[in-house]
């Protein structure tokens, strides 16, 4: 009797941790995938430590408090939460065959994060044409430097996820898509885990 | 067919509960929990609601709640013995992300301290 015939699952079948032989390639991909997070995580915190050091090293330059505008901020906030909500649901209905839904979440999910990016990027022009860009005082190197990281990993993820529509589309839901779906959405989740640190470390704590 | 993919046994992040019909609230619930402590940290660093000294304080426990509702709700990480390797791997992320931060803020604090007035 294989696997797939049986209902339950038995106590001896592969679990990760060396009993009862390999793991399924979800959980190997999802994992391999995860310690790849956990890795980024380590890139962003070398550069918040960065501009938690720099951040009042502004050489007699505007500071966080004349820079940012907090509601702009917050509809920014607003815009990434919802598009990973959205791809959260995305992966989902993915995962039972419903290819109808998640189209309909993979548009909202690219509008939202495309959203954040064209808020971030007039942000950043403002910046540079009020004459506080990155060459500016060490704050805003260290700004650019950390928001800017931030922006090209959304910028990667809305390509990539372009790239992953077009999979679904011409291969359709089979198991290697699902995983690789499955994949963007972690990245997706944890970009908007990397935003709370980047919106409460330089923005709320910077504007007050 | 990849006979494997019904093999729903070990967790991994991101791979949803064994009870398909409570993730789509699991998710919904995650959001409006985000929500509610991203509105919190906004009115706690715009007013001076919290004592003003504590409102950094205030800020950075907001942010960790906020993280933990994101790896709970939308990462799926939980405390089920199936979830081990997720949570020793990020036990360690945490540990030097931990390291790097405080040890720089630490270090340069030190340096600054020592510093010359110019």
């Amino acid at each position: 009797m294989t696997i797939a015939e049986t209902d339950f699952v038995p106590a001896d079948v592969a679990r990760g941790r060396g009993g009862g032989g390999p793991a399924p390639t979800r959980t190997v991909v999802a994992y391999g995938f995860w310690i790849f997070l956990l890795s980024d995580f380590i890139l962003f915190s070398g550069l918040f430590a960065a501009y938690a050091v720099l951040s009042n090293q502004t050489a007699g330059g505007p500071s966080g408090a004349e820079l940012f505008n907090l509601r702009n901020v917050f509809i920014e906030t607003m815009c990434l939460l919802l598009s990973s909500y959205s791809c959260g649901i995305g992966a989902l209905a993915a995962e039972r065959r419903h290819v109808d839904y998640f189209y309909v979440s993979a548009v909202f999910t690219f509008l939202l994060g495309a959203a954040f990016l064209f808020i971030e990027f007039s942000e950043f022009a403002n910046m540079i044409n009020a004459g506080a860009g990155p060459s500016r005082s060490a704050f805003l190197s260290a700004f650019f430097t950390l928001v800017g990281t931030h922006g090209a990993h959304v910028t990667l993820g809305l390509l990539w996820f372009i790239y992953m529509i077009a999979q679904v589309y011409a291969k359709g839901l089979r198991p290697h898509v699902l995983r690789r779906l499955l994949c963007f959405s972690l990245f997706w989740h944890a970009l908007d885990i990397v935003w709370i640190g980047v919106l409460t470390l330089v923005y709320l704590m910077g504007a007050r | 067919m990849d006979r494997d993919e019904h093999v729903f046994d070990d967790r991994t992040p991101g791979v949803e509960e064994h009870e398909p019909s409570a993730s789509y609230v699991s998710y919904t619930v995650g959001l409006a929990l985000a929500i509610l402590a991203t509105i919190a940290s906004f009115v706690v660093s715009q007013t001076n609601l919290l004592w003003p000294p504590g409102i950094a304080v205030g800020l950075l426990v907001l942010a960790i709640a906020q993280i933990g509702v994101h790896l709970v709700f939308f990462l799926h990480l939980g405390s089920g013995s199936d979830n081990t390797n997720n949570i020793l791997a990020l036990a360690y992320g945490v540990w030097i992300v931990f390291l790097v931060i405080t040890g720089s803020i630490w270090i340069i604090a030190n340096l600054h301290a020592n510093m010359m007035d110019m």
